[in-house]
């Protein structure tokens, strides 16, 4: 049986008609993709260019020879490569221990009303803007010249560091804070310390976000060029890293340093090594996203 | 058991009738005020809270019924500016005096809490946590876990699946996972905050089954909005509600604590027979 309607059903159909949106809403929506295609469209242009100019020199003699500046063709990037390797491993093994630590710290036991703390997150904050050559300049007088530890593979590491260290910090400190506090209140409640509730409920909780957030400041340091410039990576090298004080050059800087030649083949070159750095890039973000998606949480 | 919307709320009592007085005690509170920087939030509770029974506490929202439960084992710690005055006596010692352990206190005085809050681990690893920061044996993990499932009426719907996640059982569960891992490090008291406020009838039921069962070992304190609930549970009834000052600032207080029974059935004051039949709260 079907029911009985009140009289005002035409009124009711005319009103849900569907018009589409105004026509407000729809302008809107194109400036806002417009926008969003200057990004696109911009890397995308960058992507193919690199790609076609570098790809005939994308040989495993890139991976597999030194650097020459005589020999275009026997030219390849292994000291860069290595040493680009060298230093970020380096340092990762600085700056994330340091930056967790302190970020658990702010998280979890510094009180948040106390004007010392608040004025250390604004610091943390404004550290993270601070641009890269300035810490180039901090690195070269303070640990090359007055700790003496010249232009190596650990100067770099350091210097590095400190300039991921307020990312790292900022991304950990997100990821330690969408653990809920109910998680913590649990744990308490059951005679759990302090430090208990924090290494077996929060930062096995944390530690996808924290992931994520240290890839990212990492890949943000296997791109930097403007502070190893400081720090003696320009230096032509032709052997790998042996070390933490063995001299050493990295990948943005021997894309530098063969833009910089006059002939032609060794703009190909650059071209190959920067698809290489992409590369690298791209497989270390496409990690911090499956890490993300991975262990999502619902809580 | 069903829900009684009826406003004589009297009818249906869980539990036989309590003594007049409070023959054994676990906990005392003497002149409690509990604030929040400047903020009192609780002024001026004394009560004692019976060995092995149930004391519910009941009243309108924002009496300060849990935030005074959150000063029993020291939860309150927690949050940035929260302090407690007076005693709060666990067999006769202040929790709050400046050589107590809070870890301790914590871990005799145990807490369910409002919203079931299952840790992002295994059923099994939720039970074993308790025991296993305490520092118990590995050994005898899978007894405790067993035992703990067993007295909380979970067992037999996640004995063949302790690997899976807790977060992955409906909130009823959730709630008696909850009630497991809190009798897995053996209280001596276990306190709920409103254990049922997310839960729907037949998962209330349970849990409320549940409390009389473990009413015969345990102390409980319970706070709930729901009247029938404290009538079908409690030996004990406190009475709160929140005073206007001259300021229109709030502050919770104990108006009536007595046998629940006399709570409900003759209650002395008349804001706890306003509240209890219905004509305000």
């Amino acid at each position: 049986m079907s029911a009985v309607f009140t009289p005002i059903g035409e009124q009711v159909k005319q009103d849900l008609q569907d018009t589409g949106p105004p026509l407000q809403d729809r302008s809107f929506r194109w400036v806002l993709f417009g926008a969003l295609s200057v990004g696109i469209i911009t890397l995308a242009a960058l992507l193919i260019f690199v790609f076609l100019e570098g790809y005939p020199r994308l040989t495993p003699t890139l991976w597999q020879n030194m650097p020459s500046i005589r020999f275009p063709e026997k030219a390849g990037a292994q000291s860069a490569i290595m040493g680009s390797i060298w230093v970020i491993v380096t340092t990762a093994v600085i700056c994330l221990p340091v930056g967790i630590m302190a970020a658990i710290y702010l998280e979890e036991y510094a009180d948040p009303t106390k004007r010392f703390n608040k004025l250390i997150e604004i610091n943390i904050q404004n550290l993270a803007a601070v641009p890269s050559i300035v810490y180039g300049i901090l690195g070269l007088g303070v640990i090359a010249r007055a700790l003496a530890l010249g232009q190596t593979v650990i100067t770099a590491a350091l210097t590095l560091s400190l300039l991921v260290l307020p990312v790292v910090i900022i991304s950990s400190r997100e990821a330690i804070r969408a653990v809920p506090q109910s998680i913590r209140a649990g744990s308490l409640a059951l005679g759990a310390t302090q430090w208990q509730t924090i290494s077996r409920q929060v930062m096995p909780a944390a530690v996808p976000g924290i992931a994520t957030g240290a890839i990212l400041a990492l890949s943000r340091a296997i791109g930097e060029a403007a502070p190893l410039l400081l720090l003696g990576a320009v230096t032509f090298i032709t052997f790998n890293p042996d070390g933490l004080m063995s001299s050493y050059t990295v990948m943005p800087i021997q894309i530098y340093n063969w833009i910089s030649q006059s002939r032609e083949e060794f703009q190909v070159l650059a071209a190959a090594l920067c698809i290489i750095l992409l590369g690298i890039l791209l497989v270390m973000n496409a990690f911090a996203i499956y890490l993300r998606n991975r262990f999502q949480r619902r809580w | 058991m069903t829900t009684n919307e009826d406003a004589t709320v009297g009818a249906q009592f869980g539990r036989a009738a309590a003594s007049e007085k409070v023959d054994e005690a676990v906990m005392e509170l003497r002149n409690v005020h509990v604030f929040y920087g400047d903020y009192e939030a609780v002024r001026e509770v004394n009560m004692p809270i019976a060995s092995r029974e149930i004391t519910a506490f009941i009243g309108p929202s924002g009496c300060g019924k849990t935030t005074l439960l959150r000063s029993f084992n020291r939860m309150n710690d927690l949050i940035p500016g929260a302090r407690v005055a007076g005693e709060v006596l666990y067999h006769g010692v202040d929790i709050y005096s400046s050589d107590v352990d809070p870890i301790e206190v914590r871990r005799r005085i145990g807490m369910v809490f409002q919203k079931p809050n299952p840790f992002p681990k295994s059923i099994y690893d939720n039970i074993a946590y308790g025991p296993r920061v305490l520092g118990e044996k590995k050994a005898n993990l899978d007894e405790i876990v067993e035992r703990s499932l067993v007295r909380a009426a979970l067992w037999e719907e996640v004995k063949d699946k302790l690997d899976t996640s807790g977060m992955a059982l409906s909130g009823g569960q959730q709630q008696r996972l909850c009630i497991a891992r809190c009798i897995a490090v053996n209280p001596d008291v276990i306190l709920m905050d409103e254990p049922c406020a997310s839960l729907d009838p037949i998962a209330t039921a349970k849990i409320e089954d549940l409390m009389h069962e473990l009413a015969a070992e345990y102390t409980i304190v319970i706070v709930t909005h729901n009247m029938q609930q404290a009538a079908r549970v409690s030996d004990r009834t406190a009475f709160f509600t929140a005073d206007v000052d001259a300021k229109g600032v709030r502050h919770g207080r104990l108006v009536e604590f007595g046998p629940t029974q006399d709570i409900f059935m003759s209650p002395k004051d008349s804001r706890t027979e306003g509240y209890i039949s219905g004509r305000f709260g």
